[in-house]
């Protein structure tokens, strides 16, 4: 944890700009806001450029001779390849509106921070590489040449942005910083600026199928851990199916949900689903040990990376036969599957229109990409009558709800967990409108930078969202903060510890399976956690 | 001293001067009424065109529209068909907000840390409101001009110019009895829009550090051909008949400089000329860009339509194969069912 405390962290946001002008101000690169290179071995493994051991402390970062050139080369490519880019280099004119929407300018104050000088540090070396009027009026025209001392402030910049595309809601023309920092990440990489958070975590995932490094057997032992956990809560005993061919449904979530507390609860909540409607509807649902990532820090480092990592869902689905792909509660996972997979790695068509065999519902918003989301899928459920539920069971737990950034502006999945909370718990607090739905804050981890040594960073730029949970805390007594994204799951615990320690973090699907009626159950009296139910803590103690 | 808007403030009054001394005493008026306005036309055209090609020779190799409200996903959640498209009508829709009404901009909030502890948001409905103000001002001030290049001048031309003069008259000269048989309100709309704008760039310290000579140049810009005109029509009253003999001149191909319009009328022109030819590579082509940009034009529709890659290329992957081969010991003693046993 950082050794700031939350009054401290406070009282340093300075919002006033420095006195000197932005191209003029050096950047210090501080401790607590920037992340550790990139370990060369996962580089290496990728076989991604310049993999070496660095550290972006020390004066020499060990560049490429003629980096320079890859980068001007690199980025002329993507003007070609991206009309979102090219667009977005032309037509800001700084009206500042975005300035206040980033959950990090407003965490930390720094001007570089406001989405609209972000990318300026990329539109500078543009208007200089390929404008004629940069080239001829310089810094006055905005322009700068790249140097090392540029290329450092984008390095650092551009791990300070979450890609969570608030500012581009608010943007005249849309210009989405998120896009701007995948461009300005790809150009890092080119020359071998990663950092560690992203690398890794890939370089696991292209071998063992998730970004923890979970080898197979490993995996089938921590879900059969939690098969133990639930017996002890409910009395029923689970098979879960791995690697299952012809099975009706492969199921992918992100592998964090398996490994850490509390999305482990979210994990085994999908798990008691899937058992409920094997016994009661005969759905054969597997997951794979191969595709056991929903997740994919490939999009953090470049479009090739992600296609590559993601590769795995398709081919995975074609090997076991299965009928579609459902996915589990993810952020940056349903971005890529919403907005690229298809478009990378389809088309699918070795797969069926996915319907739901118990409602027989067709998802038409589904039909080419052949991939459901759980809480689409849930809600379908819950409308027509398919889950039993004690919504009572959840009666301990006051609940207020974040939109994961990806889902809410990369989808627009809003309403469907919402209608799911709505009939799972009976307390359910919505925090102030300026912070849910298309205008919901990141959880200041997103995009690779959920890492430890970047703490500073991340409290700060958790402030808002946090913030808004204080205020339904404070108003309503919330003690419970619901969300669809395991890095949420991840994140979230430190946040809520740091700003709001009276909050505890679940996922959706915990929510459902505490509710959840399972077939031959013996009496509950906790909830997954082991915590007790409201009115049952004597009992829950024998 | 502020480099950012002393350089193109610089830069705006000598083309005044240029102009008003070339065309008055230099007797430049030829190319300061004729050459430079058809040069003008011609890299406004010419630019703006090269500039919206450019743009779509960029391939748009992903669906990415940022969705700002509820999806279509099942057939009882309410979808917002505006915000979040699903279909071109949709987009239409959207866009046509987005370009005529501003709506992401509408949408704009403060925040500020109050007490030191509370983050609150509010409505920020200033800058909206002047950049809605400055841009339909702008085109009713454009249309007005019409009336200088056509002949007969169409009746849509004379009723706008009906309503913009319409409603000040009794106010306006009841209050300051002014007395001049109409003020164009459009001009004064303008010339403070576009004030509000620039002092929001000076006085607020984000928008001030984030601001650019290239921001402040069309804004001193505008502010000279607003002054110019406004200036002319009200205080040096200008020839009217003789202006219009002379634009229609160029409007027919048959350019003539007729006697005593003065040399404010040339600065006036001038900047236009400037604004023009400026315009196909500046941020102005944001009137162009906003019809292209991917985050708003495109539909929330990847699940259901496949959107294709132009340059979609195979990547190297890490197959199934290449997996089990790896982990196949590890597997059968889990339990896992595997493709190929051991040997």
């Amino acid at each position: 944890m950082t050794e700031l405390k939350p009054d401290e962290l406070l009282a340093k946001i300075d919002r006033n700009p420095p006195a000197s002008g932005w191209m003029d101000t050096p950047i210090e690169i501080r401790k607590g806001i920037y992340c550790y290179a990139a370990n060369p071995k996962s580089v290496e493994y990728l076989g991604l450029p310049n993999a070496r051991k660095w550290n972006p402390l020390e004066k020499d970062w060990k560049l490429p001779e003629n980096w320079q050139e890859i980068i001007h080369n690199g980025f002329k490519e993507r003007l070609e390849k991206f009309r979102t880019f090219k667009i977005f280099m032309d037509i800001c004119v700084r009206c500042g509106a975005c300035a206040d929407k980033c959950h990090f300018f407003i965490g930390t104050g720094d001007p570089k921070n406001m989405p609209v000088l972000r990318a300026e540090l990329l539109r500078s070396v543009y208007r200089n590489d390929f404008t004629t009027f940069g080239k001829i009026l310089g810094k006055v025209g905005g322009a700068r040449k790249m140097t090392l001392d540029v290329l450092k402030e984008w390095w650092y910049y551009f791990f300070q942005c979450t890609e969570c595309r608030r500012c581009s809601v608010f943007c005249p023309y849309g210009i989405d910083t998120a896009e701007i920092t995948i461009m300005g990440r790809e150009l890092l990489n080119l020359i071998g600026l990663n950092i560690d958070w992203i690398a890794t975590p890939v370089a696991n995932c292209y071998r063992t199928g998730n970004h923890l490094g979970i080898q197979p057997h490993a995996f089938k032992d921590m879900l059969d851990f939690f098969v133990e956990d639930i017996e002890e809560v409910t009395g029923v005993q689970l098979e879960p199916q791995y690697n299952k061919k012809g099975a009706d449904i492969l199921f992918v979530t992100p592998s964090g949900d398996v490994f850490a507390d509390p999305g482990t609860y979210t994990c085994m909540g999908y798990m008691m689903l899937f058992h409920y409607l094997k016994e009661k509807y005969g759905l054969d649902v597997t997951w794979s040990t191969y595709a056991s990532e929903g997740g994919n820090f490939g999009f953090f480092t470049s479009h090739e990376t992600m296609k590559r990592l993601n590769s795995k869902m398709y081919a995975e689905a074609k090997r076991l036969g299965v009928k579609w792909i459902l996915g589990g509660e993810c952020g940056h996972m349903w971005r890529v599957v919403h907005q690229y997979m298809d478009t990378m790695n389809g088309p699918a068509d070795f797969m069926e229109e996915p319907v739901s065999p118990i409602t027989g519902t067709k998802f038409e918003n589904a039909k080419s990409t052949k991939m459901v989301h759980i809480a689409e899928f849930t809600a379908d459920l819950i409308k027509h009558n398919k889950l039993e539920l004690d919504v009572t069971r959840n009666d301990h737990l006051k609940v207020t709800y974040h939109d994961s950034c990806n889902p809410a502006r990369g989808m627009g999945l809003l309403d469907e967990p919402r209608y799911v909370i709505n009939n799972v718990c009976n307390n359910f607090y919505e925090m102030p409108a300026n912070t849910i739905r298309e205008q919901t804050f990141c959880c200041g981890s997103g995009a690779g930078l959920n890492a430890g040594e970047n703490i500073e960073l991340r409290m700060a730029g958790g402030l808002p969202r946090a913030n808004a949970v204080k205020y339904v805390h404070e108003k309503h007594g919330v003690n419970m903060l619901a969300c669809i994204c395991a890095i949420d799951r991840a994140a979230f615990p430190a946040l809520m510890e740091y700003w709001v320690p009276e909050v505890d973090v679940i996922g959706l699907h915990e929510l459902v399976a505490n509710a959840l009626i399972m077939p031959g159950e013996s009496k509950r009296t906790t909830d997954l956690r082991g915590e007790p139910l409201l009115g049952m803590e004597d009992e829950a103690d024998e | 001293m502020n480099v950012k808007y002393m350089f193109p403030l610089a830069a705006v009054v000598v083309l005044m001067l240029l102009s008003y001394v070339g065309a008055e005493a230099g007797g430049l008026s030829a190319l300061f009424g004729i050459v430079i306005p058809y040069l003008a036309v011609i890299i406004f055209i010419a630019g703006f065109a090269r500039r919206i090609l450019d743009w779509s020779n960029s391939s748009v190799p992903f669906r990415i529209p940022t969705t700002c409200g509820q999806q279509k996903s099942l057939p009882w959640i309410k979808q917002n068909k505006i915000d979040n498209p699903s279909s071109l009508g949709g987009v239409i829709l959207r866009m046509f907000f987005e370009v005529c009404c501003f709506r992401s901009l509408f949408r704009n909030t403060k925040n500020e840390l109050y007490n030191g502890s509370h983050l609150t948001y509010s409505w920020e409905i200033w800058l909206w409101v002047a950049a809605l103000a400055f841009h339909y001002a702008f085109l009713v001030v454009v249309v007005r001009h019409l009336r200088f290049f056509l002949e007969p001048v169409p009746a849509c031309v004379k009723l706008i110019e009906f309503f913009d003069g319409f409603f000040h008259i009794e106010f306006v000269d009841s209050i300051i009895q002014i007395g001049l048989p109409g003020i164009m309100i459009s001009g004064i709309v303008l010339l403070a829009a576009v004030i509000f704008l620039f002092l929001r760039r000076i006085l607020i310290p984000q928008v001030n550090y984030i601001s650019l000579a290239a921001d402040y140049f069309p804004l001193f810009l505008i502010m000279g051909i607003a002054c110019s005109g406004i200036f002319m029509r009200y205080f040096t009253k200008v020839d009217v008949i003789g202006i219009k003999e002379f634009t229609m001149g160029l409007v027919t191909f048959h350019p003539v400089i007729p006697e005593g319009i003065g040399g404010v009328f040339y600065i006036h022109l001038f900047l236009v000329s400037v604004l023009l030819a400026y315009f196909p590579f500046s941020k102005l082509m944001h009137a162009g860009g906003i019809f292209l940009s991917p985050t708003r034009n495109l539909a929330n529709n990847t699940r259901a339509v496949r959107h294709i890659n132009p340059w979609n290329y195979d990547v190297p992957v890490h197959t199934y194969e290449e997996y089990e081969d790896d982990f196949r010991e590890k597997m059968i003693e889990a339990g896992l069912p595997v493709e190929k046993e051991l040997k």
